[in-house]
């Protein structure tokens, strides 16, 4: 075990500037794009989607299905993973076969981003002390923006109408971190996650403004079908006619985009 | 049951013992070839020349050693375990449909799998990354055991009452499993489905070895139940009739299937379709009689896991298709098409 892990301290230690990585997280990636050192990556997972040249690497699943296997045969001398990549035993065969293995803290908040870019250029030896700043800029204009809001508006995030039963974001979720970011009031409380909510409860929290994301065509179900329910149909969102469709990723992904994705949002509700 | 044989018309029982060698060799082909494909590529050729000069890459014997050769012998653990759990279901409840999931393996085990998915926080921390394993074996083990309580009176086991007892145990597993996947976060949520179409990625050296004492036991026991099962295919009471131990075989069948099944799940999680598909092929082919049904069993559904794993982790690579997904895909068409092209003949 010790041998192991001076081993694995020993391999980890940047003596030479690794430029074969395997990237599995789509928020991990998309910091390696933005650090610049994208031209090191030669693998990536099926979340990876932004910046979209990056989709054209190898995909070696889903970070949470790895094979190691397939992770190995790409030939990686780093590997970057969100938290929770797994499963476990495969993690620890790519552990074994000597390649750092380098595991990157995931928490959907402003600091959460910048240790997270941190973290990122610590293991690819760049300096991401200029990245961050930049975002930590960014996360300052939003909360500047926040500032002047007076009349927070209620925003209802719907993650799928499906059938007429509406998922929506509750606590915990980052479409509510994102929605505070941004001057908003999650109109969904109460509970933790992505819950379908009852009719009555969504009449109750009466939000302003939904908030979709945005998928081109079939699953962004029309502001007409969306307000055609009873529940939504009454809701002041419903009378504004408001629905605010944002990319997925750029509003969820909690990267360095966040704060772009924070401004955008606000602007989006309260007016530019 | 004097029998000589070849001179009974129908006596399949040569063509059996004959397959059962051939099944072997096709096993050691598969292994071969298993052990020789991966997304890394290095080939049995490689392999061998490298071990012959003694100058193996390190990350080649890796592969081999600690990637491929362990799921090779899970894969081929499994495939046995499910197979041999199949024919027995299906010779102990006189049903073709039977599989090991009618005494609540399945449904036990993903429950227990599921709690520990969401609820893992709850669990003792001895139990660490192997607490989703330790949930299922427990949920299938204690669920087959309340099912044969249930089923028990007076120290007779209904079958009749099982399989009913087992519908409404699964119904309820059922129920409590979407309990906790309306509880579950998107993160835990999408490990509750990959669990539920089960893989061989995670299989390490551990994982043999915890299975192994359970699956192996099993599989080499489960040849003593052949004449009890063939007895009870003429019924219960003939069987009764004939001086066999009913309630024995009965009590030897449950625990065989437990054991295997329950190992199976727990490790590599649920895969389906081998269990049904093997016995019926081999019944088909070479008739009905337990004491070549069941070896040949296991060696077809070994042969059957593993070809089907080689397919889940080549035809995406270098990511990997859960395995249960190509099961299904490859297994059920093919046995539509074996009832399909079998006009004429009854009952199977």
């Amino acid at each position: 075990m010790m041998r192991a892990l001076a081993l694995l301290l020993l391999t980890a230690l940047p003596c030479a500037a690794q430029d074969r990585i395997a990237s599995l997280g789509g928020s991990v990636s998309e910091i390696v794009a933005a650090l610049g050192a994208e031209d090191r990556l030669i693998a990536r997972d099926s979340t990876t989607l932004f910046p979209e040249t990056l989709t054209a690497l190898p995909d070696v699943g889903y970070v949470r299905a790895l094979s190691p296997e397939g992770v190995l045969s790409v030939g990686p001398d780093l590997i970057l993973a969100e938290e929770g990549a797994g499963p476990v035993e495969a993690v620890e065969a790519l552990q074994q076969a000597g390649i750092p293995f380098v595991s990157i803290p995931e928490d959907p908040s402003p600091e959460g981003v910048l240790a997270k870019i941190r973290a990122v250029g610590a293991a690819l030896d760049i300096d991401a002390e200029p990245l961050a700043s930049q975002v930590e800029a960014g996360f300052d204009r939003a909360a500047a923006a926040r500032a002047d809001v007076t009349d927070a508006k209620k925003v209802l995030f719907i993650l799928s109408a499906q059938g007429g039963r509406l998922m929506v974001g509750g606590d915990q979720t980052a479409a509510g971190a994102i929605i505070e970011l941004a001057g908003g009031i999650n109109a969904a409380t109460g509970f933790d996650g992505y819950k379908p909510m009852t009719d009555e409860a969504i009449l109750t929290a009466a939000p302003d403004v939904i908030l979709m994301m945005d998928r081109g065509g079939d699953h962004g179900a029309a502001n007409e079908v969306l307000f055609a329910q009873a529940a939504l149909g009454a809701s002041p969102a419903a009378k504004s006619d408001a629905v605010v469709r944002m990319d997925g990723l750029l509003l969820l992904g909690f990267g360095p985009r966040t704060p772009d994705a924070a401004i955008q949002l606000h602007d989006a509700l309260y007016g530019g | 049951m004097v029998a000589i044989a070849g001179s009974v018309p129908g006596d399949r029982s040569d063509r059996a013992k004959r397959l059962f060698f051939w099944l072997l060799a096709g096993l050691a082909a598969v292994a071969v070839l298993s052990i020789g494909t991966g997304a890394s590529g290095v080939s049995v050729l490689d392999a061998a020349q490298g071990w012959m000069a003694g100058n193996l890459d390190p990350r080649d014997a890796l592969v081999l050693k600690s990637i491929r050769l362990p799921r090779l012998a899970l894969g081929m653990l499994i495939g046995a375990a499910l197979a041999v759990s199949g024919a027995v279901m299906q010779g102990l409840f006189r049903n073709p449909l039977a599989d090991p999931g009618v005494v609540g393996v399945g449904a036990g085990a993903s429950l227990g799998a599921v709690f520990a998915i969401v609820l893992g926080g709850m669990l003792p921390v001895w139990m660490g990354q192997h607490a989703v394993s330790l949930m299922a074996f427990a949920g299938a083990g204690y669920s087959t055991l309340l099912l044969y309580r249930v089923a028990t009176r007076s120290g007779r086991t209904s079958v009749a009452t099982m399989l009913l007892a087992g519908i409404a145990l699964g119904a309820l597993a059922a129920a409590m499993v979407g309990v906790m996947t309306y509880m579950a976060d998107d993160r835990q949520l999408r490990d509750l489905t990959f669990w539920g179409m089960g893989s061989l990625a995670g299989a390490s050296w551990t994982k043999v070895g915890a299975a192994l004492p359970l699956i192996l036991p099993a599989i080499l026991l489960s040849p003593l139940l052949a004449r009890g099962l063939n007895g009870l295919a003429l019924g219960e009471a003939a069987a009764g009739h004939m001086g066999l131990p009913v309630q024995r075989i009965k009590l030897l069948a449950i625990l065989t299937v437990a054991a295997a099944t329950g190992a199976s799940v727990a490790v590599s999680g649920g895969i389906g379709f081998i269990g049904i598909v093997v016995p019926h092929l081999l019944r088909i082919g070479s008739g009905p009689d337990h004491r070549w049904l069941l070896p040949n069993a296991a060696v077809l559904g070994a042969i059957l896991l593993c070809l089907a794993d080689i397919v889940a982790r080549m035809i995406v690579a270098p990511a990997e298709l859960p395995i249960g997904i190509v099961t299904a895909i490859l297994g059920a068409p093919v046995f539509l098409w074996i009832l399909l092209s079998r006009k004429g003949v009854g009952a199977l």
